[in-house]
């Protein structure tokens, strides 16, 4: 693969918000990405799809650093997230993350789940993240909720509470790890066009997911992952139909 | 206000039940300010203990072996040993070698006196085992959820702060609770080093007026009230910080 090229000082919009060279990662002896690359631009929507144990939630975690990569490079605009001095919260300022499990802070009401990281990780005014926190839960159609526990929400309304949450630190990028994957078939539409919204607001996004349909419909990009290597990609309309590797073609003709 | 020593004194003379503190003004000044040193000490001990188990329980996860190390080490040797050996190794031991002044008749003048050195050793003792306590509420913390707070960008600290310490207190207080009724009844050892606390001063009111049996009832039910206060602190406490959807 290509050397890692030295990064620019200044990032500007034509050049990907996202970069993965040659990204590897092994947990003990067991290695989960085998040299993965691609680019994101900004406002693109890219959807990782693949088998489970593939490596596509650990190529997604490895994006805000909550799992570090063994080699390779990873660029965040201008931030090197391999590097060992990385500025973490600077990192996570930009990159915005959805988890499988919604996990929201069970001990805080809806709105207080959306306001803590602005108040606490940025220290900003309280009264001007709370304004910014109910028109995000009024975004995600939540209006009504903001004294609930996330205890008393369902599934669905959880995350979107957590989606709210991440939008709050005004990321450039979000990460969506299988967010419909713990969501029941109805509440699974609410998220999904919540995460349409976003992306047709220009928000650059980056899903795994298990949503054939949704990511056929959303995505610029696909991407399809197989024991920690990109198989094939392309952009949905070639991808689903032309699919050239047998891999690829075996996985879609189970899951369409 | 006369009807209640009036009253005891009748029944010292009836029954020969020798409630000195409800009838004699300077035995019921001694027994309050037993009580209220036994409370200094309860309600001081009891605070620096809580801390010491939340910042050690954070230690305990430090990046840094030797610190992790350290922790581990202080929970075994205050575990592992009587508290009143440990009270006695600081006001004996440690209090001898550290630097004492004088007083106006030439006397030492230790830098730190009897009540202080009950209650360091009365805090780390009971701190050792809220490290372990607050360990297992820690321990019970989903790791996804800190793991979101991380993608917000908390620091481990801040995180400890705002969102594991609250969860992981909910999981311990029932545990927690033990462990504080515990401090509360053992601060009676500082009797050992002449602390004036309660035990203390009824043990010199039972001295003189010979009324041993009365005085521990006397006893009993004070410890009885003031750790049924302390229960029910904690329950109100734990109550306040039930979460609407969250467990049961």
């Amino acid at each position: 693969m290509a050397a890692p090229t030295v990064s620019p000082p200044v990032w500007t919009p034509d050049q990907p918000i996202v970069q993965l060279i040659d990204v590897h990662k092994s947990f003990g002896s067991f290695e989960v990405l085998k040299g993965v690359s691609f680019d994101v631009k900004k406002g693109e929507v890219i959807c990782i799809i693949g088998p489970s144990g593939s490596g596509k939630s650990t190529l997604i975690r490895c994006i805000n650093a909550l799992v570090p990569v063994s080699s390779g490079t990873i660029r965040v605009e201008n931030i090197e997230v391999a590097d060992p001095k990385l500025d973490k919260l600077a990192l996570r300022r930009k990159v915005g993350m959805v988890f499988q499990q919604y996990n929201l802070f069970p001990h805080k009401t809806a709105l207080q789940n959306v306001m803590m990281a602005p108040i606490h990780v940025l220290g900003q005014d309280k009264r001007e993240v709370e304004e910014r926190a109910r028109d995000l839960l009024k975004k995600v159609r939540l209006s009504g909720k903001e004294g609930s526990y996330p205890g008393e929400l369902s599934g669905g309304q959880q995350q979107r509470v957590a989606i709210a949450r991440s939008l709050a630190m005004r990321p450039d990028v979000m990460l969506f790890d299988e967010v419909t994957a713990a969501l029941d078939p109805e509440t699974v539409k609410e998220v999904l066009v919540t995460i349409r919204e976003l992306a047709e607001e220009g928000m650059t996004c980056l899903l795994v997911t298990h949503e054939m349909n949704f990511a056929r419909d959303i995505a610029d990009h696909i991407y399809f992952t197989d024991r920690g290597v990109i198989v094939e990609h392309g952009p949905p309309a070639t991808f689903f139909t032309a699919a050239s590797d047998p891999r690829t073609r075996e996985f879609l003709s189970q899951v369409l | 206000m006369d009807v209640i020593p009036a009253w005891f004194q009748n029944l010292y003379e009836t029954t020969g039940l020798n409630f000195t503190v409800f009838y004699d003004a300077y035995d019921w000044n001694r027994y309050v300010n037993g009580l209220k040193t036994t409370l200094v000490l309860a309600v001081v001990t009891i605070l620096v203990s809580l801390v010491i188990g939340a910042v050690g329980a954070l230690l305990q996860s430090a990046p840094s072996r030797v610190v992790r190390g350290a922790v581990n080490a202080f929970v075994v040797v205050f575990r592992n040993t009587p508290p009143l050996v440990q009270i006695f190794f600081f006001y004996f031991g440690v209090g001898a070698v550290l630097p004492a002044g004088q007083d106006q008749f030439g006397l030492r003048q230790p830098i730190i006196d009897n009540l202080q050195w009950a209650i360091i050793a009365l805090s780390l003792f009971a701190g050792a085992f809220n490290v372990e306590i607050f360990r297992s509420g820690i321990e019970a913390v989903p790791k996804t959820t800190v793991e979101a707070a991380e993608a917000l960008g908390y620091t481990r600290i801040r995180a400890y702060l705002f969102v594991i310490l609250p969860l992981a207190l909910r999981v311990c207080l029932p545990a927690l609770n033990n462990n504080l009724v515990n401090l509360l009844k053992t601060t009676t050892l500082a009797y050992a080093i002449a602390v004036p606390e309660t035990l203390y001063a009824v043990k010199q009111i039972w001295s003189e007026s010979q009324n041993v049996l009365e005085m521990m009832l006397v006893l009993f039910v004070t410890y009885g009230v003031l750790v049924g206060l302390l229960v029910w602190i904690m329950h109100r406490w734990e109550k306040a910080l039930r979460i609407p959807g969250y467990g049961r």
